[in-house]
């Protein structure tokens, strides 16, 4: 949780660096940075708790602002793909027909991409121009880009077990009521099947969280992903790896709080379906 | 059944050609329609200078519509015309030249991922509810939860630079040293295969504990077999269906999506430490290339597997005619 006050709980800033600054370790100033610039480790108190990176950056702090980048492209990707993923399950669900295949054949097509390959495309064609697509316009180093990339990439792994609800639901006698009081269709989609497809978004919106922020990371390692200034975990372990002879902390941190991260809410996520949907069959990739 | 097969194989050709057709107008736009800016700068790569922007321009037919821009860029896709702007090299011979060694890293890996898998998700079925089965479990989802590339990165480093243990990255062909060949692609292969060994190895799991309840399975216990001979013949024999279906599906997504990372953390130079590269540089035709060589094969790739399905399990055939 700490990620989402990093500014209230850091010291500095995760720019800010401390290259001739000195710490306390076990009583004795120790340079953060040593001549032969390699960075110190954990001093695990106060300041450069986990070490510093090669231009005397706090990492705890960058892993704080990193986490909260990846926390928030994670989230804020999956609530994208929901509602993507909603209207086009609930238009090819509701309208069945031309528009059913089409759509269909859309998220085919969108399917037969392995998902970092799709992300890779979109994350380095749109890192160097942005986007300009109508009103919409991003900067090639905008969060919103990965956050867009990802969302977009994911939305076929929701869309088709909401299309799968909706054919069964359009049946029922609710709806069937509904029509014969002569509400319009948007009135139907919106007000009557949708609700009854929470249980379907909530029993995915951990497993899409999950799957969005390792994506996030794997297109940051690559760099298709969080453009420099902005870090990300997934920026940090690329940044670790190529230094990881002299200082093995630089990754090893980033990608255990990754791990973390994933591996609890994936456990919480198996416990939604448990309760919610125990029959449910999900299942994702990345 | 012979016409049966022959028409759903003639549909799903017909329908991969579709999709293909598809790949490529998604790729063209990717690159060369939805980004701002122009497409020509885009192009020529990180530090361009205004003649090669020219030139580039005149060469991909960016003052012309549409669909001139789209014959011109599937014309040096598939004449091996696509040449990058940063290195100068032509990057479908750079990407067949990478291709066995990705090819190496994605077979070996699968090998390893199924033969662990059935390994385990049988043990974790025997063994069910017990200290060992949970452990196992736990342990399956600390394997899906890992970063591929970050665990690659803390394998190479520890027991390759640290221990000494394997080297610590690069490739060797297999024709100049067999041994070293194997040698260096042991840490990759299970980098790679430690994700699905986890998905893998749960979904088996559950299915054998559902065959073991099967009255099939009840009968031949029943006969007197012994317990061995039921589970591999009859339990394992059905369980393995769901898995080999996944690894029908999961392959193809390996080489699109996990060899990327795992060649780059290990500098095996094979097609997706190309990409890799390609990326870090922003050098646009060379990725182009890259995706659609690589969702091209993806796509042939899984109609070959569906029809070989299809050839093996007639009801298969009829799920494919009622779509």
């Amino acid at each position: 949780m700490a990620p989402l006050w990093a500014s209230e709980v850091a010291h500095t800033t995760p720019e800010a660096n401390h290259l001739t600054d000195t710490v306390e370790v076990d009583g004795r100033p120790t340079e953060v940075v040593d001549e032969l610039g390699k960075p110190i480790g954990p001093t695990w108190s106060g300041r450069f708790f986990l070490g510093a990176d090669s231009n005397g950056r706090d990492i705890m702090v960058r892993l704080l602002y990193g986490g909260r980048n990846s926390l928030l492209i994670g989230v804020l990707a999956s609530l994208g793909t929901i509602a993507l993923g909603l209207l086009v399950g609930l238009l090819a669900g509701y309208h069945r027909g031309w528009v059913d295949a089409a759509l269909n054949w859309l998220m085919d097509v969108i399917w037969a991409f392995p998902v970092i390959l799709l992300g890779v495309a979109l994350g380095t064609a749109l890192a160097i121009g942005g986007l300009e697509l109508g009103p919409l316009s991003l900067e090639g180093d905008s969060l919103a880009i990965p956050i867009l990339i990802i969302a977009v990439v994911y939305v076929p792994y929701l869309a088709r077990p909401v299309r799968g609800r909706v054919l069964a639901l359009r049946e029922r006698e609710f709806v069937e009521a509904a029509r014969a009081q002569g509400m319009g269709a948007p009135r139907i989609v919106f007000g009557e099947i949708m609700p009854n497809l929470l249980n379907t978004v909530a029993v995915m919106l951990p497993l899409l969280v999950v799957n969005a922020i390792l994506l996030e990371a794997a297109l940051s390692f690559l760099g298709a992903g969080v453009q420099a200034p902005n870090a990300s975990w997934g920026t940090m372990i690329a940044e670790g790896v190529d230094r990881i002879i002299s200082a093995p902390h630089l990754a090893i941190v980033p990608g255990a709080m990754l791990v973390a991260t994933v591996l609890s809410l994936a456990v919480f996520g198996e416990g939604v379906r448990k309760v919610l949907d125990p029959k449910a069959e999900v299942r994702m990739e990345h | 059944m012979g016409s049966g097969l022959a028409r759903f194989a003639a549909r799903r050709l017909v329908s991969m050609v579709l999709v293909l057709f598809a790949v490529s107008v998604i790729v063209f736009a990717i690159f060369n329609v939805i980004p701002g800016g122009d497409p020509a700068v885009r192009m020529a790569g990180k530090v361009p200078t205004e003649t090669q922007i020219e030139a580039i321009r005149e060469e991909w037919g960016f003052d012309e519509p549409v669909y001139v821009q789209y014959a011109k860029t599937m014309e040096k896709l598939f004449t091996g015309d696509l040449v990058s702007y940063f290195t100068q090299l032509n990057v479908t011979d750079e990407i067949l030249n990478g291709a066995p060694r990705t090819f190496a890293l994605a077979i070996g890996a699968s090998v390893i991922w199924m033969a662990f898998a059935i390994g385990l998700g049988l043990f974790g079925a025997i063994r069910q509810g017990a200290l060992s089965d949970r452990l196992l479990n736990a342990l399956a989802l600390i394997g899906i939860a890992m970063p591929v590339f970050w665990l690659g990165a803390m394998l190479s480093h520890y027991l390759g630079s640290e221990a000494g243990l394997f080297p610590s990255g690069g490739y060797v062909e297999f024709l100049d040293s067999p041994a070293e060949w194997l040698w260096h692609l042991v840490l990759p292969w299970f980098t790679l295969a430690v994700l699905f060994i986890g998905i893998y190895s749960r979904v088996l799991r559950a299915d054998v504990i559902e065959t073991m309840n099967e009255d099939y399975v009840r009968a031949a216990r029943a006969k007197g077999l012994s317990e061995r001979r039921v589970m591999l013949n009859h339990v394992l024999r059905n369980s393995l269906i769901p898995i080999v279906t996944l690894w029908g599906l999961d392959f193809g997504a390996v080489l699109g999506g996990g060899a990327i990372l795992t060649e780059q953390v290990f500098g095996l130079q094979g097609v997706g430490q190309y990409a890799a590269d390609s990326i870090g540089q922003f050098d646009v035709p060379a990725v182009m290339g890259v995706v659609m060589y690589g969702a091209f094969f993806i796509v042939v790739f899984n109609t070959l597997v569906d029809i070989a399905y299809a050839a093996l399990d007639p009801r298969i055939r009829l799920e494919g005619d009622g779509r």
